[in-house]
C-alpha cells in the first residue's frame, strides 16, 4: 500500500508534465512515422519536403528531393500518417467521453455498435446505389454511424443503464443486426469484387488517405475533442452518478446530450474517413488512466495525444511489418484490443 | 446563516405516492433528523430538499428563496448532499473525491487554487482522512468512502447539509464523531438516520416520516416516545431520560402486534 501510494504522489506532481511531453513525442511520431516505408526516405527529407510546401523553404536542412519522392511524401505518407493522428485522436476522446457518459468503464465506439451502422451506411452507398451517386461512400458511412449510435444510445436510455452486462449486450445486439443488413444487400446484390473491396474496407485501412477528406476530419474531430474539453468538470462529476454530478451544480441532462452527440460526431468522422478500427477507444483511456488518474482536465488531453501516437505507430507498423502486404490496421489494433478488453471486464466485473 | 425548509411536498414514483403534503423546518445551524421506517420517503424527501428532483406539489426554501428559482451552480455553492452509498465507476484518488466539492467554485481550465487547497486539506482533516489522499476509492472499505463523500460535501463549503443516513457503515466511535462533527460544523443540517438513541442525542429537532407523511415532529423528547414508537415502528420500547446524557434513550423489548 504505501508504494502504491509513493507512485501516486510523483503521479500528481508530473500530469501537468505529461501534456508537453504528448504532444512532443507525437510531432516525433508524425515525422518519424512518414519516412517508415518502402522506398528509402530519411527525416531531414520528410521536413525538407514540409518546410518547402509550407513555404518556407528556405529553412529546409537539405536540398530538394526528387519530385518522385516529394510526390510521394506529399500526397501519401504524410496524409496518411496525419489521418491516423487525427483517427487514433478521436476515437480516443470518444472513447474516454462514453466511458464517463455512460458510467461504464467498458463504453468504446466499436463496442457500441458505431461500426457495423457505417459498414450498413457503406454498403448501402456502394452497392444499392442511395443517394444516386451523389452521396459518397464516405458519407453513406457517416450516416450509418451516427444511426447505429444513437440507436445504441436510446437503447440504453441515454446513458441512465450503467449496467455493464446491458451495455455491451445492447451494442452486440444492435451489431448483429446492422451486419445481417450489410451481409444480407451484399449476398443478394454484390459481385465477389465488390465483396473483397468492403470486406477490406470494413476492417480499417488508412491506406485510402488525402488531403481532402482529411481535413473534413480533422476539422470534425479536433473541433469536436475540444468542445468536449468545455465539459471536463462534468465528466470529473458524474464519477458517482448523476444526482451527485447534479448537487455539484452540473446540468446533466444538458452535458450528457451534448458530450454524447459530440462523441457520435467525432466517431462517425473518423469511422467515415478511415473504416471501423476497433478498441482503440477502450484501450487508449485505460491506459493513460493508469498513467495520469481521472481528472478529464488532463486525461482528455492525453487520451487524445495517446491516441494519435498510438494509431500512427500502429499504421506505421500495419504497413511495414509485413512488407510488401499491408495489413489492415484494426486488424493489428484488434489482435492488441481484445485481450486488454478482456482484462478490462474482468476489473469491471469484479466491481 | 441559512434556513432550510420545505412546504406541502407531494411526491409521486410512477402511481405510488411516496410523500403527501410534508412540511419541515430546518433552522439556521440547527441539525435536524429525519426519521422513519423502511420505505417512508426519506431518501425522496431529502433529494428533493436537495433540489435534485422538482415535488408535484409544494416547494422547497433555501433562506426564503424558492430552490428552483436558483441557478443550479448557486445552489451547490450553499448546499451539499451526501447520498447513501454512491458508486463509482472508475477509480479514483480519495483526493479527486474530495476535489470534486470545488467543482461549483472552480473554472472549467483553472487549477485547484489555494482556497480550494485549504478546503480540501480541512474537510480531510475534519473527517481524519488527512494522510489517506492518495488512495483509491475501491480500496476504501465502506465506512471510508461515506467519509471521503463527507468530505467531498464539507469541501463545497456549503450552508446547508444533507445526507442520508451518514452513519450507516460507521463503527460506534465514527458515528459519535460524525454526528459531534455536524453539530459543531454550524451548517444547517438535515440528516436522515436509523438509530433513535443516536438521533435523540444529537438532532436539535427531529421529523418522524411514516408512509410518506409526517408522523411527529419536534423536539427529541417531544418526538421520542413510547408510544411513538409503537405507532411508527410496531416495536415495544421503554423511553427513558438518560441520566448519562440526558436525552431520551430507547430500550427496545420487542415487535409489536401489528394492528
Amino acid at each position: 500500500m504505501r508504494t502504491g501510494r509513493q507512485r501516486r504522489r510523483v503521479r500528481h506532481g508530473s500530469t501537468a508534465l505529461l501534456v508537453p511531453l504528448f504532444a512532443a513525442v507525437l510531432c516525433a511520431s508524425v515525422v518519424g512515422a512518414t519516412f517508415i516505408g518502402t522506398a528509402a526516405i530519411g527525416p531531414l527529407d520528410v521536413l525538407g519536403v514540409v518546410l518547402r510546401r509550407l513555404g518556407a523553404g528556405s529553412l529546409a536542412p537539405v536540398p530538394p528531393a526528387p519530385p518522385l519522392i516529394e510526390a510521394l511524401v506529399w500526397e501519401s505518407r504524410l496524409p496518411r500518417v496525419l489521418l491516423a493522428a487525427v483517427v487514433g485522436l478521436g476515437l480516443s476522446v470518444s472513447g474516454a467521453v462514453l466511458q464517463s457518459v455512460t458510467r461504464n468503464p467498458l463504453a468504446e465506439p466499436y463496442l457500441l455498435g458505431v461500426s457495423s451502422g457505417a459498414s450498413a451506411g457503406a454498403v448501402g452507398v456502394m452497392v444499392l446505389g442511395l443517394g444516386a451517386g451523389a452521396v459518397t461512400l464516405s458519407t453513406g458511412a457517416f450516416v450509418g454511424a451516427l444511426v447505429a449510435f444513437g440507436l445504441v444510445l436510446a437503447l440504453i436510455g441515454g446513458g441512465k443503464v450503467s449496467n455493464p452486462a446491458r451495455v455491451v449486450l445492447t451494442g452486440v445486439l444492435v451489431s448483429q443486426f446492422f451486419s445481417a443488413i450489410t451481409s444480407l444487400v451484399l449476398m443478394l446484390d454484390g459481385d465477389a469484387d465488390a465483396t473483397r473491396a468492403f470486406t477490406y474496407w470494413l476492417l480499417g485501412s488508412l491506406g485510402g488517405a488525402r488531403w481532402e477528406p482529411l481535413a473534413v476530419a480533422a476539422a470534425l474531430i479536433v473541433l469536436g475533442a475540444a468542445c468536449c474539453l468545455l465539459f471536463a468538470p462534468a465528466l470529473d462529476a458524474f464519477t458517482f452518478g448523476w444526482d451527485t454530478a447534479a448537487s455539484l451544480g452540473i446540468d446533466v441532462t444538458r452535458a450528457r446530450v451534448v458530450l454524447m452527440a459530440l462523441a457520435a460526431l467525432m466517431t462517425a468522422a473518423a469511422v467515415a474517413a478511415s473504416g471501423a478500427i476497433g478498441f482503440i477507444g477502450l484501450l487508449v483511456p485505460h491506459v493513460v488512466r493508469l498513467l495520469a488518474g481521472g481528472s478529464h482536465r488532463s486525461l482528455l488531453p492525453l487520451c487524445g495525444l495517446g491516441g494519435a501516437i498510438f494509431l500512427v505507430w500502429v499504421d506505421a507498423f500495419a504497413r511495414s511489418a509485413f512488407a510488401p502486404h499491408e495489413v489492415p490496421v484494426g486488424v493489428i489494433t484488434a489482435l492488441l484490443g481484445a485481450p486488454a478488453f478482456a482484462v478490462v471486464l474482468r476489473k469491471a466485473a469484479r466491481r | 446563516m441559512t434556513s432550510l425548509s420545505a412546504r406541502d411536498i407531494t411526491w409521486t414514483a410512477g402511481r405510488a405516492p411516496i410523500l403527501d403534503g410534508v412540511d419541515l423546518d430546518a433552522r439556521p445551524g440547527e441539525v435536524l433528523g429525519l426519521l422513519g421506517p423502511n420505505g417512508a420517503g426519506k431518501t425522496s424527501l431529502l433529494r428533493i430538499l436537495a433540489g435534485l428532483r422538482r415535488p408535484g406539489r409544494g416547494r422547497v426554501l433555501l433562506d426564503g428563496t424558492p430552490i428552483g428559482q436558483l441557478r443550479r451552480r448557486e445552489v451547490a455553492r450553499r448546499l451539499a448532499i451526501v447520498e447513501q452509498s454512491p458508486e463509482a465507476h472508475t477509480d479514483v484518488s480519495v483526493h479527486d473525491v474530495v476535489s470534486l466539492g470545488r467543482t461549483p467554485h472552480r473554472g472549467t481550465f483553472s487549477a485547484l487554487g489555494a482556497e480550494d487547497q485549504a478546503a480540501v486539506t480541512d474537510a480531510l482533516a475534519a473527517t481524519g482522512l488527512t494522510g489517506w489522499e492518495d488512495r483509491l476509492w475501491s480500496t476504501l472499505s465502506g465506512g471510508e468512502q461515506q467519509r471521503a463523500q463527507l468530505a467531498r460535501a464539507l469541501a463545497q463549503q456549503p450552508e446547508v447539509i444533507v445526507l442520508d443516513e451518514p452513519t450507516n457503515h460507521l463503527d460506534v466511535r465514527y458515528q459519535l464523531e460524525l454526528l459531534a462533527l455536524l453539530r459543531g460544523s454550524g451548517l444547517t443540517v438535515v440528516t436522515a438516520l436509523h438509530d433513535l438513541n443516536l438521533a435523540a442525542r444529537f438532532c436539535d429537532q427531529l421529523v418522524v416520516l411514516q408512509q410518506g407523511r409526517v408522523a411527529a415532529a419536534g423536539s427529541p423528547a417531544d418526538v421520542v416516545t413510547d408510544a411513538l414508537v409503537r405507532q411508527v415502528y410496531a416495536v415495544e420500547a421503554v423511553v427513558d431520560l438518560s441520566p448519562h446524557t440526558g436525552s431520551p434513550a430507547v430500550t427496545f423489548l420487542g415487535p409489536a402486534h401489528r394492528p
